[in-house]
């Protein structure tokens, strides 16, 4: 369960947006959150975010298969991204990493910046404290759970192989 | 119910009987791929799971070729690191400055992707492939690392739409107008987590290098993949390359697809994407005449050999007009060799283009044509983001070989039948 302040963007939020190409050959996490959005809201690079909750519309994450994205938004101290929908390879990406994305139209169409904001990873719920409103995600499938809850797919792959 | 092409591939590695969209799957891997950006972020978290050994050192391929030869001190530490990790585990395919070339063109190439394989690739372009039959995939740098340790991966299966072409391209329409008119009519996330399955009889009539081109961009439209029908065209590419045995699979007559999209390409014209995104698409006759500062040819999308002697072919005899910088970039060292062999080289450094040694370089905004504040190109590339070739101010016009070369020589946005 986190709570947390609502920092929102568009549909087709890329990844080229999300961490620009030019601070790719610096991959360390704490300096790609510097540079996170930087170009469509440099505020947000310039803001610490612990439990801060990174809203986003259609197809959020498109572009490169880069994986400095989720690195670079969780690395900022976001809590988890709510979209309408994702990117695939950012969608496989965050999960890989053990970064909680959510998708649900209905409360990406109706979150707004700034609002409060709680998600229940578990049940999928998720309230909008500032309007009272409540949404459910799509939930997990069993699968994609268990990857989770092994902090990521490496330890998941690391427990199968018994390595 | 049916399988489409890529759900028969799945099951095949899934060493299943059948699948179906939305199924969740473990699938064995044929090959594994990364790049000098993406394979350091592997590497580490490869070594941070303590991993010990490579499932095999055949089927992981490393390709040197986004920032190289490399442009500063940061791309050459990444270099090494991946370097390095290939000479630990004896990485059988690494390639570095002199062998290299973009990813993408250099594993068919190479005949290191066979038709019905299973390939991911840590670079959202490893779906060129499916110009082969094969089904591949872009995935995450922690996919690579999971991969190169055990082989396989999960995959969501897809579901698919089809994509039938019918009719012949005229001259001066190539695969890049298929590709940049499909995705202007479904728009950038059209095929969101599909596949793109293309069939009908305009399939025979396209290049290898057209379907290359097509499947390179299926990514641009949101796609999990594209994928070509195995036919001579692919069987006479593979020859001499691939030594290995290899499956043709085809689509089940009663296969489902999402939807269908039919394209005449009797009809196509040469296209372009406007900035900021590849769905922005245009006629070039709606929009010739924009100014211009730059041309690249190359990446990809349309660096291979075809693509340079198309190029090559508008500017023999032609010079580049005055204020524009044209950068011509073979995506291997192979298609190097061939411009030499052709006298291509020539025609372009006569024309007064810039004529590079493969990288990636300019398309990702990396090195070897950075754009300022206000200035556009126009590139044979797959991507006009905000940024991506430089400067956030600067745009990119994405296009054919032909149009390209045509803009280099009148100086604007300008159609190869303008002449
Ligand atoms: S040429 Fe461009 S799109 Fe292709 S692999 Fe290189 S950077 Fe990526």
């Amino acid at each position: 369960m986190v709570t947390g302040k609502v920092f929102k963007y568009g549909d087709n939020v890329d990844t080229d947006v999300i961490i620009p190409a030019r601070y790719l050959n610096a991959p360390s996490p704490a300096e790609l959150a510097k540079h996170c959005m930087e170009d469509i809201d440099p505020d947000f690079a310039a803001a610490p975010h612990q439990g801060d909750i990174m809203v986003g519309g259609w197809n959020f994450g498109c572009g490169s298969s880069r994986e400095h994205a989720p690195i670079a938004i969780q690395a900022t101290g976001v809590s988890c991204v709510i979209a309408a929908s994702f990117a695939r390879i950012f969608y496989r990406n965050a999960i890989n990493i053990g970064f909680p994305i959510l998708e649900c139209p209905e409360a990406s169409e109706a979150i707004r910046s700034g609002d409060t904001v709680s998600v229940d990873f578990d049940s999928g719920v998720i309230t909008d404290e500032t309007t009272g409103e409540t949404f459910r995600a799509v939930a997990f499938p069993p699968f994609i759970n268990n990857i989770i809850s092994h902090g990521g797919l490496l330890s998941y792959l690391k427990d199968k192989q018994g390595q | 119910m049916g399988m489409t092409m890529t759900q028969k591939i799945l099951a095949a590695h899934a060493g299943l009987p059948a699948v179906k969209a939305g199924d969740l799957i473990e699938a064995k891997l044929d090959l594994v791929l990364g790049n000098d950006v993406t394979t350091p972020v592997a590497v580490g978290v490869f070594d941070e799971a303590g991993f010990t050994k490579v499932f095999d050192k055949d089927k992981i391929a490393i390709v040197l070729d986004h920032y190289t030869p490399c442009k500063d001190i940061k791309s050459a530490q990444l270099c090494k690191t991946a370097r390095e990790f290939a000479s630990r585990f004896g990485i059988t395919h690494c390639y570095d400055v002199g062998q290299a070339g973009i990813e993408h063109a250099l594993l068919p190439e190479k005949g290191l992707v066979a038709p019905g394989e299973c390939v991911i690739g840590a670079d959202s372009h490893t779906c060129t492939y499916g110009a082969l039959g094969a089904f591949s995939t872009g995935v995450g740098s922690t996919d690579m690392a999971a991969g190169m340790a055990s082989g396989e991966n999960w995959f969501k299966v897809p579901p698919a739409i089809k994509v039938t072409l019918i009719g012949k391209l005229r001259p001066h329409v190539s695969g890049k107008d298929v590709i940049l008119h499909l995705i202007g009519r479904i728009g950038v996330d059209g095929a969101l987590y599909k596949s793109l399955e293309f069939t009908g009889p305009g399939v025979a009539e396209l290049t290898m290098d057209d379907r290359f081109t097509i499947a390179n961009m299926a990514i641009e439209a949101g796609g999990k993949n594209g994928i070509f029908p195995v036919d001579e065209k692919t069987v006479e590419y593979v020859s001499g390359r691939v030594d290995r045995p290899w499956t043709a699979f085809e689509a089940d007559p009663d296969a489902e697809y999402e939807s269908e999209v039919v394209i005449d390409l009797d009809a196509l014209e040469p296209t372009v994407s406007l900035p900021h995104l590849p769905s922005n698409t245009r006629t070039v006759d709606e929009v010739k005449g924009m100014s211009i500062d730059q041309v690249v040819i190359g990446s990809c999308t349309n660096g291979r050999i075809s693509d340079l002697r198309i190029a090559a072919e508008i500017l023999k005899g032609r010079k580049v007009a005055p204020g524009i910088r044209c950068i011509v970039i073979p995506a291997t060292q192979a298609v190097s060799l061939q411009c030499l062999k052709e006298g291509l080289t020539e025609i372009f450094l006569e024309a007064g283009c810039v004529f590079s040694t493969p990288t990636c370089g300019p398309c990702l905004g990396g090195h070897m044509g950075c754009m300022a504040e206000g200035e556009r190109a126009v590139a044979t590339t797959n991507r006009n983001f905000v940024g991506r070739m430089g400067h956030t101010e600067s745009e990119v016009v994405l296009a054919s070989p032909a149009v390209a070369a045509a803009s280099a020589v009148k100086g604007v946005l300008a159609s190869p039948y303008d002449l």
